[in-house]
């Protein structure tokens, strides 16, 4: 049945059928006829993640209620909450920049603070659901073994979600505030990539710097940090209570987000379609001048094809977010790499396959814009160059840029170990060409800013290129202590791109 | 006596055949001779953008012959490119660039020389009204003015033949003015132009022939003239009539026949 036109539950029906509209073209990449099929897939992850889960957590389901339990729990929470933040800021930001309905709201007699309210209430929502999934297996198990009181996860989860939302709203209309329209959508984009990483890093870097391993339980279960710790009847502990399943913690927990997402609505509400006016105007407001010395100096078609990739890909704010998170990333294991100077060469066997995985990952990303985003297909197309010039000068200036990036890391490496910098250097080529590989043979035109969906849409190309980069990794880390074991993954890893080739488009259009 | 050779039309099509779920070109014949401005007009659906985008080499026919400049540009498409641009109605340009850089990029891929480029683009963009703009990115650009680098771009390599599906389409009266002019000259000039647009006022006020395309054919070409004596003892096609009230009653006849 239909609420009554303009209030506040019939824009909730609204959004939530767009939400949901949205979220099935997105698991399905558009084919609804693959429904069934991803449906079947979820259901087969879910129960997958629980037999994980049942090997992770199942063991401490009992735990009594000490401080390294609360510890333990509270991290876990503080992680899973950055990532949560960090998907509410990009949805906020999204809510922002890129909502096409945005121009009828705004025209339109109805009192929009309703539409905007609902709107930060339906990110929170988004925000509990996309986090519950994986959260679920873990909340179950403990409740299987530990007993009922594992409930309050569930609590905390969404207590979670909502303080996420209004924090990510707090945040973004701050940088409004402080930036202005233009700079908040870049800036609030780079936070939102880092943040979900930084804290799983931070603590990285602590263990590194404090014990000499990349291990974050050697951090969590140290007596140094358990002293440091409050004491059991602390205020910081009451999440941790909540997911214990403890009422009065739980309570507040649940009491104290909602009262934080209710002020953020009232709040920021009826300023939205202002900031959303102030964004929309960016285009015009706004004049980035560039100025370089083009014409300089004759250039063949194929330096014409890579000079303009390296250009969009340096001026492409979005890539710049997770280029930076790649190299965040790369942050312990150069850490390790530092500290490991001028002792034995352990820690570079950890490096190394880190530094192939991220070459794998940054190379399938940045393939994808040259290959796959191109924002003037039509033009490439009818310029009088050979097809296959075009995607070899894309696929150079891909594989330029990931060098510019890595040769630096190898280069150190090479002054530890020129062994394993040869090995790091193999790696790092074998994993961005095959990365490169994937995207060539999935490649479907789309425009550049259209990278935030890549993922879906070829799911075999998203997983292809993940197992790939781990595969070569793994060669890679068994490789600096024998390479003929390295044979092992190798041909895994071969395995993996010769299968993925073979249900590629690119080889069924080939036959 | 000396024989001279003659000069290749700038476009000769024979029996274009193009199938999606049904046919979208289906035989078609088309000359178009070096130096003129053909506008090539229809109904939504009749085949123009697929027959543009087959000469570009953008999409490849099922069967037929496409010669442009008399070279076959489905056997060498590389050197039938060459002196071929392409405009489409939606400008295809880079968010990221700046319209002198966009030139510098297009004036690699057809391989201009980097100060015979250079001088080009000042021109074309100080001739478009562009240059204050020169090296601004194109991010905030109007479509008017996008659609105006689009141009730019394919003028700067100074093709023999330019091709442009409804190049007017969403520009405002100054921009569309300023599009008309710069084809004008270009034909002016010697070089050929081929262009579909529903504005049949444009192709009735700037094109030497007008060929109408429905259901994938050529059912009727020539000048205004020749078209409205196509119409023949039609009501509407009655002399002095509009290409308007000419193309209202060529089409009607193959969709009664139909």
């Amino acid at each position: 049945m239909s609420a009554t036109a303009g209030t506040a539950v019939w824009f909730a029906q609204h959004e939530s059928r767009l939400v949901w509209r949205d979220w099935i073209s997105m698991i399905t990449a558009g084919r609804r006829e693959r429904l069934r099929v991803v449906a079947i897939g979820v259901v087969a992850f879910i129960l997958f993640m629980h037999f994980v889960a049942y090997w992770v957590v199942g063991p401490h389901a009992g735990a009594a209620i000490d401080k390294q339990t609360l510890l333990t729990i509270t991290t876990s929470a503080l992680l899973s909450w950055m990532l949560m933040i960090s998907q509410a800021m990009e949805s906020i930001t999204r809510a922002f920049y890129a909502r096409s309905d945005l121009d009828l709201i705004l025209a339109s007699p109805v009192n929009s603070n309703k539409l905007f309210g609902v709107r930060i209430a339906t990110i929170a929502l988004g925000t509990t659901l996309m986090a519950l999934p994986l959260a679920a297996p873990f909340i179950d198990v403990l409740i299987a073994r530990g007993g009922w009181r594992w409930l309050g996860a569930y609590g905390l989860i969404v207590a979670m979600g909502a303080a996420a939302a209004a924090l990510a709203v707090g945040l973004t209309v701050a940088l409004f505030r402080v930036l202005g329209a233009r700079r908040t959508r870049f800036v609030a984009q780079v936070i939102a990539a880092i943040i979900g990483a930084a804290f799983v890093i931070g603590l990285q870097v602590v263990a590194i710097l404090s014990y000499g391993t990349i291990s974050r339980a050697a951090l969590l279960q140290s007596k140094t940090l358990l002293a440091l710790a409050p004491g059991l009847d602390s205020a910081l502990w009451w999440p941790a209570r909540a997911a214990l399943g403890q009422i009065l913690p739980l309570a507040a927990v649940l009491a104290a987000s909602f009262a934080l997402l209710a002020a953020a609505v009232v709040l920021v509400a009826p300023r939205f379609g202002n900031y959303a006016i102030a964004a929309a105007g960016i285009g015009n407001a706004s004049i980035v001048r560039s100025r370089r010395n083009a014409f300089r100096k004759r250039l063949s078609p194929r330096g014409a094809l890579r000079r303009k990739e390296w250009i969009l890909l340096r001026r492409d704010p979005w890539l710049m977010s997770q280029t930076l998170m790649q190299m965040l990333y790369l942050v312990p294991p150069a850490l390790m790499l530092w500290r490991g100077f001028d002792q034995d060469n352990s820690a570079l066997q950890l490096v190394v396959p880190v530094l192939v995985m991220a070459a794998g990952q940054l190379a399938g990303g940045l393939a994808w814009l040259a290959i796959s985003g191109e924002d003037a297909p039509d033009l490439v197309a009818t310029a009088p160059v050979p097809r296959h010039f075009i995607l070899r000068a894309k696929i150079e200036a891909v594989l330029g840029a990931v060098i510019l990036i890595f040769a630096p890391l190898v280069a150190a490496i090479a002054v530890a170990s020129p062994w394993h910098a040869l090995i790091a250097t193999a790696g790092i080529a074998i994993a961005a060409a095959a990365s490169t590989a994937v995207q060539f043979w999935f490649r479907s035109q789309a425009k550049r800013s259209q990278f935030r969906r890549r993922q879906v849409s070829s799911r075999l190309a998203t997983f292809t290129e993940a197992f790939s980069s781990i595969g070569w990794a793994a060669t890679a880390a068994v490789a600096t202590a024998s390479i003929w074991l390295a044979m092992a993954p190798a041909v895994l890893a071969l395995l993996v791109l010769g299968g993925a080739y073979l249900l590629s488009p690119r080889a069924r259009n080939a036959w | 006596m000396q024989q001279i050779a003659p000069t290749p039309a700038a476009l000769e099509i024979h029996g274009l055949i193009k199938r999606f779920d049904r046919p979208a070109v289906d035989g078609l014949e088309l000359t178009v001779r070096a130096g003129e401005f053909y506008a090539l007009v229809g109904p939504n659906g009749a085949g123009k953008t697929t027959t543009l985008r087959m000469i570009a080499g953008l999409l490849r026919p099922d069967a037929g012959s496409i010669h442009v400049g008399g070279i076959d540009a489905l056997s060498d498409p590389v050197a039938a490119k060459q002196i071929v641009a392409w405009v489409s109605d939606e400008p295809m340009i880079y968010d990221k660039l700046t319209p002198r850089e966009y030139l510098e990029f297009v004036s690699g891929l057809w391989g201009v020389a980097s100060a015979l480029a250079a001088s080009r683009a000042d021109a074309l963009l100080d001739w478009l009204d562009l240059a204050p703009h020169a090296d601004e990115r194109c991010e905030s650009f109007s479509k008017g003015m996008r659609q105006k680098i689009a141009l730019a771009g394919a003028l700067v390599h100074e093709p023999r033949v330019i091709i442009l599906d409804e190049p007017l389409t969403g520009l405002d009266a100054g921009s569309a003015r300023q599009v008309k002019n710069v084809l004008r000259e270009r034909a002016r000039s010697g070089g050929t132009i081929i262009m579909t647009t529903h504005i049949l006022e444009v192709a009735e006020r700037m094109a030497d022939r007008i060929g109408i395309i429905a259901h994938g054919k050529l059912i009727a070409e020539g000048t205004l003239e020749e078209l409205r004596r196509q119409a023949g003892t039609d009501a509407h096609a009655r002399e002095g009539g509009s290409l308007e009230e000419t193309f209202l009653a060529l089409v009607a006849e193959p969709a009664q026949a139909a």
